[in-house]
């Protein structure tokens, strides 16, 4: 397997979310090693708009052949905005998973975006910790 | 001469012709009475075929099927094991077959005993107090206990209580009845050792005061494991207000050595179909009775067959009942196969059911582990395992091309693959009691020969099966764009 790609511009979670802040909003998608885990995505469920979330909420899923899996909210807030051509076009997720957002957060602050913000990995850090999963 | 199975079958549209039919009524002697006009359509593109060629159509297909009464299925977490003919030559008693769901109770005194024996039965091996056995499958037992807890919970003044916790070895089925009897669930992770893990499970316990309505638990779990800290975690839960649901799949692992009520779990489902040797898979209907502790028991679906004290059997509707979970009296049928079997079993037979359920998965565990990576396979496993479909020396190879291999080897059905999600790559290996050590030992080789495939001729797996009906179907275009039927196909082709 190919060493999974990233975007240096965006933090990761655990959970294998990347969120990236884009004029004040958190945009969150799945990274591309999370797509290569999942293999090709049949079927997205994307939350509200309006809803409320917590870091760490479940707040979509993402489906494919071999699994169906959570998707958490990396950061907490407001959902403003989901990416609903997902819903259509579900292989978009394989194609580019970091132009194919999931779904934008309006943080309760800046200041506290940026707290939560600071919790998680790094690129390089990421890289690291998918390599280390065995992955 | 054997038909040739792998030669393609035309559907029924294929084959048809026009003006061909399989029954030609009589003239009329009656005055023809025609379907008023709004009701009568101009195109009704059913096929047209004479009684012979839909008899051969159907008989070819169900030749090309498999199923257990054809050899090894071992699809982990479903306990595929062999049902027994006596159960069938139970079923079909007159006594049985030819009774109605409507019938006035007291000519059906014989059914009723039936069920009520099958309750209390199920009741020893589980420690349960009542059992109702309306649920038709095991998600459907498992919506009705959550169903219970809910309805327990509000009836004390407890219905704020809106989290079921669920770790993430979990059936996919907990997280779906939980949201569908309007719950949310919250996972809990797995540790290193493949057990439910502490901390997490206090960690969610200590944000969620006052919200925790239960955990749902598979004892043994999906990794094929005893969960070491059933207890404590049952003590956990019972401390923070909630109550402890069990999926009963794996009870095949445990039965005559461990009952679920001793050890914390205040309700569970039995699925009939797995454990007690009931057909599924296509073969039938399940059953998914569901057994509770003495203070939800005024909580189940009714009606429940009760002895009266004259000694006779009647209907009882539990006294705080959620209602009726479905028609009539459940999967009628299926309760007959289930008590033919713990009869011919005993209470005896029934633990050497278990043992010999363990006992072959941890012989057929430690043979493939030469082979294939066994993440917990340092654990005793109950009756079943999971080994991952990824070999270092031939990293292109995925559990899907292994599983596919196999089906060419024409000696077993795949195992179940890609579940617990837990386990990249699973391969979950349930061998059952039924079988015989030459069926286990034929399994571990063609594992060892795919593996050694998987290293010199890795295209030979990735184009697999070779030798079977269809070949690699596009799973991917079948979740996009399910084609459902013929007339869609025409449509899609214009």
């Amino acid at each position: 397997m190919s060493k999974p790609k990233l975007d240096p511009n965006a933090k990761y979670a655990k959970s294998h979310e990347w969120v990236r802040v884009e004029d004040g909003l958190a945009v969150v998608g799945i990274s591309d090693a999370a797509q290569e885990m999942l293999s090709d995505v049949v079927f997205v469920d994307l939350p509200e708009v309006g809803e409320e979330v917590e870091a760490g909420d479940a707040v979509a899923v993402v489906e494919s052949v071999k699994a169906a899996e959570d998707v958490y909210a990396p950061v907490s807030g407001t959902i403003v905005a989901v990416n609903t051509a997902l819903e259509d076009t579900p292989e978009q997720v394989n194609d580019d998973p970091y132009d194919a957002w999931f779904f934008k957060i309006r943080p309760v602050s800046q200041e506290e975006l940026q707290k939560e913000l600071d919790a998680l990995m790094s690129p390089e850090e990421y890289a690291e910790y998918v390599e280390q999963e065995g992955h | 001469m054997a038909l040739n199975i792998n030669r393609p079958e035309p559907t029924l549209f294929e084959k048809s012709r026009p003006g061909r039919r399989g029954v030609r009524p009589p003239v009329y002697d009656v005055p023809r009475a025609d379907l008023p006009q709004e009701f009568l359509r101009q195109d009704l593109p059913l096929p047209e075929l004479a009684e012979r060629d839909v008899v051969s159509h159907y008989v070819r297909l169900s030749r090309k099927n498999y199923g257990v009464d054809l050899g090894f299925y071992p699809l982990g977490s479903c306990t595929m094991k062999y049902n027994p003919k006596v159960n069938e030559v139970a079923a079909r008693m007159r006594g049985f077959v030819d009774i109605h769901p409507l019938q006035p109770v007291e000519t059906v005194q014989g059914a009723l005993e039936l069920m009520v024996r099958l309750q209390e039965m199920l009741a020893e091996i589980s420690g349960f107090q009542s059992v109702t056995l309306q649920p038709s499958a095991g998600a459907h037992g498992e919506l009705t206990g959550v169903l219970v807890i809910r309805k327990y919970l509000q009836d004390i003044g407890e219905g704020q209580r809106d989290i079921i916790l669920i770790p993430d070895s979990a059936h996919g089925t907990n997280p779906a009845t939980t949201s569908m009897a309007g719950l949310k669930a919250v996972e809990i992770q797995s540790d290193e050792d493949g057990n439910a893990d502490l901390r997490s499970l206090q960690a969610v316990l200590d944000k969620y005061p006052g919200r925790i309505a239960g955990l749902m638990i598979t004892n043994p779990n999906t990794l094929g494991l005893f969960e070491a800290h059933i207890q404590e975690i049952c003590q956990m839960i019972h401390d923070a207000g909630g109550l402890v649901y069990g999926d009963g799949a794996n009870l095949n692992a445990i039965m005559g050595i461990l009952r679920p009520a001793d050890v914390g779990i205040d309700i569970m489902h039995f699925n009939l179909h797995k454990t007690f040797s009931t057909p599924h898979g296509g073969g039938g209907p399940g059953a998914g009775p569901v057994g509770c502790v003495e203070k939800l028991a005024p909580y189940l679906p009714g009606p429940i067959p009760q002895r009266q004290e004259d000694g006779s059997l009647d209907w009882a509707m539990p006294a705080k009942s959620i209602g009726r979970i479905r028609s009539f009296w459940g999967n009628f049928g299926v309760l007959v196969r289930a008590y033919t079997y713990i009869r011919m079993h005993g209470a005896e037979g029934l633990r050497e059911v278990s043992e010999n359920a363990v006992l072959n998965a941890n012989y057929l565990m430690h043979h493939v582990k030469r082979t294939y990576p066994v993440p917990y396979g340092h654990r005793t496993c109950m009756h079943e395992f999971v080994a991952q479909g990824k070999l270092p020396d031939a990293p292109d190879v995925h559990a899907l091309d292994i599983a596919k291999r196999l089906i060419d080897l024409d000696n077993a059905h795949p195992p179940t693959i890609y579940f617990p999600l837990i386990v990249p790559e699973a391969l979950m290996i349930e061998p059952t009691e039924t079988e015989s050590k030459e069926t286990l030992d034929q399994f571990v080789a063609d594992l060892e020969q795919i593996a050694q495939e998987a290293r010199t001729d890795p295209e030979l797996l990735h184009e697999a099966p070779h030798n079977a009906p269809v070949r690699r179907l596009d799973e991917v275009q079948a979740a996009r764009r399910p084609i459902l039927s013929y007339i869609m196909e025409l449509q899609q082709q214009g």
